[in-house]
Formats: structure tokens, C-alpha cells, sequence
């Protein structure tokens, strides 16, 4: 079959030039082994911010106290008030009596000082707990809650965790950023490095051209000499993500700085990320050398 | 039949340089042409835009059936396969053999082992090379490097053959068996050659047809022509 005959030859002079180009190969290798290691670090990061902010972000609740003298007709008009706030995802009520039990359960001696006032002059207070829809309005939500009838106190964040969640988002798309214009100036050294190959190689390829080899049999054995750069690229950045990652989460325990910032568990998170570096190795690798060698098909 | 049409063909390179102005010309399949003029005559020019590496400016050329100044860049190729090409500096790749280099002309365009072992002795046999098979570029002589490139071009059986100063870094006598070796492809395999050349001997002695170019214009086109001192 002509096809596979093709390309049996492409990948043998694949294979033939980058070895006998070594000095080259290498330079490209080692080009896309340091970004590649960089991307791979800045996904990590990346998707672990992500991940932190999304919990932050469910975890963000505001407390609403009611005042002693709420009645429950009150407490249901409340709540009716509340299902008209855009903002508000979801409400939970708890009554007095739960919010007692709950802290009876977290320790004996609050409950037997607890246990020392009757229902009417209890200090706790029914409570709602309210999930936002967005958290970045929270601050806004707050204030219209604060304003309803009855309604004692709000407590929520207070900008601390608004101020975090921002700075998480924006360090998220700092990371994101840094990533796509990593990937860019790899595509871009790649190209050079191969570039430098292929002008060696210009008389070869000018003679292919004269003697009727097709655009695209010219450019077969140079894109699989990109893949196999890729490839060879991308081991040590995928050894690094997965035994790296490893040896960091076990380090830290699994926390960073404190219990709010919870690492990914390694597996199989570096797998699906060491599949990443490795598909970015070989696109970036086929793409920079199909353009490299673009310039030399015009003759 | 014409194997080869020019229909007021105008060649201006972006330097503003005319090479060639208003060229008609039919060549026969078959057929055994010079062309000769002058260094700036266009002779290169011409057979640049035959296999497509210059565009003209103006007009058209057939080749083989195939409209040449129409063919896009990725097309090209087509052309290629149509014909052999033989240049004044061989261009042959330095580190294949004599085989290899012979070999490589018809890899490329994805023929099978058998056939290329097969044409590739048949094409080494019509240069008188065979005894040269393994030996790299640069253990031979101009002469015998040339041939390679002639081999080369012939391998894929090509209708037409174009020689740019074919032994232009040649002396005399390796001319002569130069010429001696595209004379018997032209008369054994039926291949069209264009040859340009200044080399005044080479075309007085061999009598074929003989298109004068001076200064981008046709001059004649004879049958059994000589080289006219006054014509260049």
C-alpha cells in the first residue's frame, strides 16, 4: 500500500535526522522539556487555586439572628421575603432549640450553661443560614437582609473572604495566562530550534521539491521529527509532575500554609496533567516544525 | 503533437528586470532543443518558468497539458513528476550514494522497492555508471557527478527533460559524453530535451533545433541550427 510505504519512510527519516542532527534535537529537547516543566507547574498551581476557591466559595455562608421576640409567623414571613432576593441560593432555618442542641453536642459545659435559662430567655436566637448565588454580591445581599423586619444581626465574611475569593480568581487567571503564553513562546523557540535544523537540510528539501515529492511528503518526516522531539521533550516534565506533585503533597500533608488550603490528591490528578504536558509536547513539537518548514516549500 | 506551448509569455522579476518579452514557441515531443544566448538572453528564465520555479508575468505555458503559470504552489509537484531537470551545479545530496541519489527521485513520489531497484540500474546503466553504484558524490568527477544528475532526472521516465547549462562546468571532452548520454536518452526513450547552453561547440556539433534568445526576444527558431555569432 503506497500510503503506508510513505510513511514507513517518513518515520525511518524521521527517526534518521534527528539523530544525525543531535546537537539540535537536543537544544529543541531541552527547549521543551524546561517550558513544558513550567507549564506543568503552572496547571498544578492553577487547578489548585481553582479548587480552593470553589470551596471557599461554598463554603462562604451568611448567618442571619433573628430577634428574641420573633414569632413564628414572622419567621415565615421572613423566609418568604427571602425567596425573593435574587442572590439567595438556599436558606436553612434553625430554631433556638436547635442551635442549643448543636452546641450541647460540641461541648458538655456550654450545655449545662446552657441548660440554666428557660426557653423565653434563652440568648441564642433563631438563626438563618444563607448560600449566595454569587459571592461577590454578598456584601449587597447582606445589606437588603439586614434591612427586613426582624432581622437582628448579619454576619458574613465581612470582605475578608470576598477579598480572597477575588484574589484567588485573579491569581487563577494570572496562572491561566502564564500557561497559554508559555505554550506560545515553546511553539515559537521550537520553530527557531527547527528552523535552524531545516535550513541545513534547504538543499534536500529544494531537491524533493524538484523531483515531484509532494508539500505534504516533504513535511511528513519533518512533523513526525517534531512529534518525536515532543515526545522526548515531555518525559522529564511528566517524571517531575508525578513524582514531584507526590513528594510535595506528602511533604505538606495534603495542606498548604493552613487547613483552608487543601491540595489535590496526586492520583490521579498528575496522570490527567502528565497527559496534558504530554499532548502539549507533541502539538507544540508537529506545529513547530510544520511551520518551519513551510517557508522552504515555495520554490 | 507540441509538448510544450509559450503563448506571449512576459517575464518581469520585481527588481523591474524584463528577462523575457512577448515569447512564442511550440516544441515537439520528441524533439532535441537548444537554447542559446547571451548571459541576460533569459534562456534561464525560460526553462525556470518550464518547471515552475519563476511564474510569468504575462501569457501562458503548456506543459505536457498542464496550464503552468495556473498551477498553485501545492500543485506543483504534478508538473514535477512530468519531467526531469539537470542543473549546471548537479545539486546532488552528499551524503547518499550514486544509488541513494538515483533511488531518492523516485522514493519520494512513493514507488515500490522492486521498481526502484529496477529503473533506478536501468537509468545508472543509460549514464554508463553502473560500475559507480556505491560511491558517494565526491569520489567522482564532474563528469560522472553530472550523470548522476542525469540518472536522476530520468529515473520516473519523464516526457521532458530540461538541461540549464548542463556542462557548463565541464571541459570539452566530459561535454561531449555529456552530451553523448542525452542524445541516446533523447533517441532510445522518446524524451523531449531543452537545453540551454552558451557552449558554441557543443551545439555546432550536434545539429539540432536551435532557439536564439538576445535580450528577452526570440531571435529564430531553426531546425538543424547552428550557434550565430551575430544573432547572440
Amino acid at each position: 500500500m503506497k500510503p503506508f510505504r510513505m510513511l514507513g519512510r517518513s518515520i525511518r527519516d524521521a527517526f534518521k535526522s534527528s539523530v544525525r542532527n543531535f546537537s539540535l534535537s537536543l537544544a529543541s529537547i531541552s527547549c521543551i522539556t524546561i517550558t513544558l516543566i513550567i507549564v506543568a507547574v503552572a496547571i498544578i498551581a492553577s487547578v489548585n487555586v481553582e479548587k480552593v476557591t470553589k470551596k471557599l466559595e461554598k463554603d462562604l455562608t451568611i448567618v442571619v439572628f433573628m430577634e428574641n421576640d420573633t414569632t413564628d409567623k414572622e419567621i415565615e414571613h421572613t423566609k418568604e421575603m427571602f425567596s425573593k432576593i435574587k442572590n439567595i441560593d438556599t436558606y436553612e432555618f434553625k430554631s433556638k432549640l436547635t442551635v442549643k442542641e448543636e452546641m450541647k453536642q460540641e461541648s458538655e459545659i456550654l450545655g449545662t450553661v446552657l441548660d440554666t435559662f428557660n426557653t423565653d430567655e434563652s440568648p441564642l436566637k433563631d438563626t438563618f443560614q444563607i448560600k449566595v448565588k454569587d459571592v461577590l454580591n454578598i456584601g449587597e445581599t447582606a445589606k437588603t437582609i439586614e434591612n427586613l423586619d426582624k432581622v437582628a444581626v448579619v454576619r458574613y465574611g465581612e470582605g475578608m473572604v470576598e477579598k480572597l475569593i477575588k484574589a484567588f480568581s485573579s491569581i487563577e487567571k494570572v496562572t491561566y495566562g502564564i500557561v497559554i503564553a508559555l505554550v506560545l513562546v515553546t511553539m515559537f523557540l521550537i520553530i527557531n530550534t527547527i528552523k535552524l535544523t531545516i535550513s541545513t537540510r534547504k538543499r534536500e528539501i529544494s531537491i524533493m521539491r524538484l523531483v515531484g515529492a509532494s508539500n505534504f511528503t516533504i513535511k511528513t518526516p519533518f512533523i513526525i521529527e517534531g512529534m518525536i522531539l515532543g515526545i522526548f521533550g515531555s518525559i522529564v516534565p511528566i517524571l517531575l509532575t508525578v513524582f514531584g506533585y507526590r513528594a510535595f503533597y506528602d511533604h505538606f500533608g495534603g495542606h498548604l500554609f493552613s487547613r483552608v488550603i487543601v491540595l489535590i490528591k496526586p492520583e490521579p490528578f498528575t496522570y490527567m496533567i502528565a497527559l496534558i504536558v504530554f499532548g502539549i509536547g507533541i502539538l507544540v513539537g508537529m506545529i513547530g516544525s510544520a511551520s518551519a518548514v513551510k517557508k522552504y516549500l515555495k520554490v | 503533437m507540441d509538448l510544450i506551448r509559450v503563448r506571449n509569455v512576459e517575464k518581469k522579476y520585481k527588481n523591474g528586470v524584463t528577462a523575457i518579452y512577448d515569447l512564442n514557441l511550440a516544441i515537439e515531443k520528441g524533439s532535441f532543443v537548444f537554447v542559446i544566448g547571451g548571459s541576460g538572453s533569459g534562456k534561464s528564465t525560460l526553462i525556470k518558468m518550464l518547471y515552475r520555479e519563476e511564474k510569468p508575468t504575462k501569457g501562458q505555458i503548456i506543459v505536457g497539458g498542464l496550464d503552468v503559470a495556473k498551477l498553485k504552489n501545492k500543485k506543483v509537484y504534478k508538473l514535477r513528476r512530468k519531467l526531469g531537470i539537470v542543473f549546471q551545479d548537479y545539486r546532488l545530496l552528499p551524503k547518499l550514494t550514486v544509488y541513494e541519489n538515483v533511488a531518492f527521485a523516485m522514493e519520494v513520489i512513493g514507488a515500490k522497492k522492486d521498481e526502484i531497484r529496477q529503473k533506478v540500474l536501468k537509468a545508472l546503466e543509460d549514464v554508463d555508471l553502473k560500475n559507480k553504484v556505491h560511491n558517494y558524490p565526491d569520489q567522482l568527477s564532474g563528469g560522472e557527478q553530472q550523470r548522476v544528475a542525469i540518472a536522476r532526472a530520468i529515473v520516473n521516465d519523464p516526457k521532458l527533460l530540461l538541461c540549464d547549462e548542463p556542462t557548463g562546468n565541464l571541459d570539452p571532452e566530459k561535454s561531449m559524453e555529456i552530451m553523448k548520454v542525452l542524445n541516446d536518452i533523447n533517441k532510445s526513450r522518446g524524451t523531449t530535451i531543452i537545453m540551454a547552453t552558451h557552449d558554441k561547440e557543443i551545439v555546432n556539433k550536434m545539429k539540432k533545433q536551435v532557439v536564439t534568445l538576445k535580450d528577452g526576444h526570440l531571435v529564430n527558431f531553426k531546425q538543424k541550427g547552428t550557434y550565430d555569432n551575430e544573432a547572440v
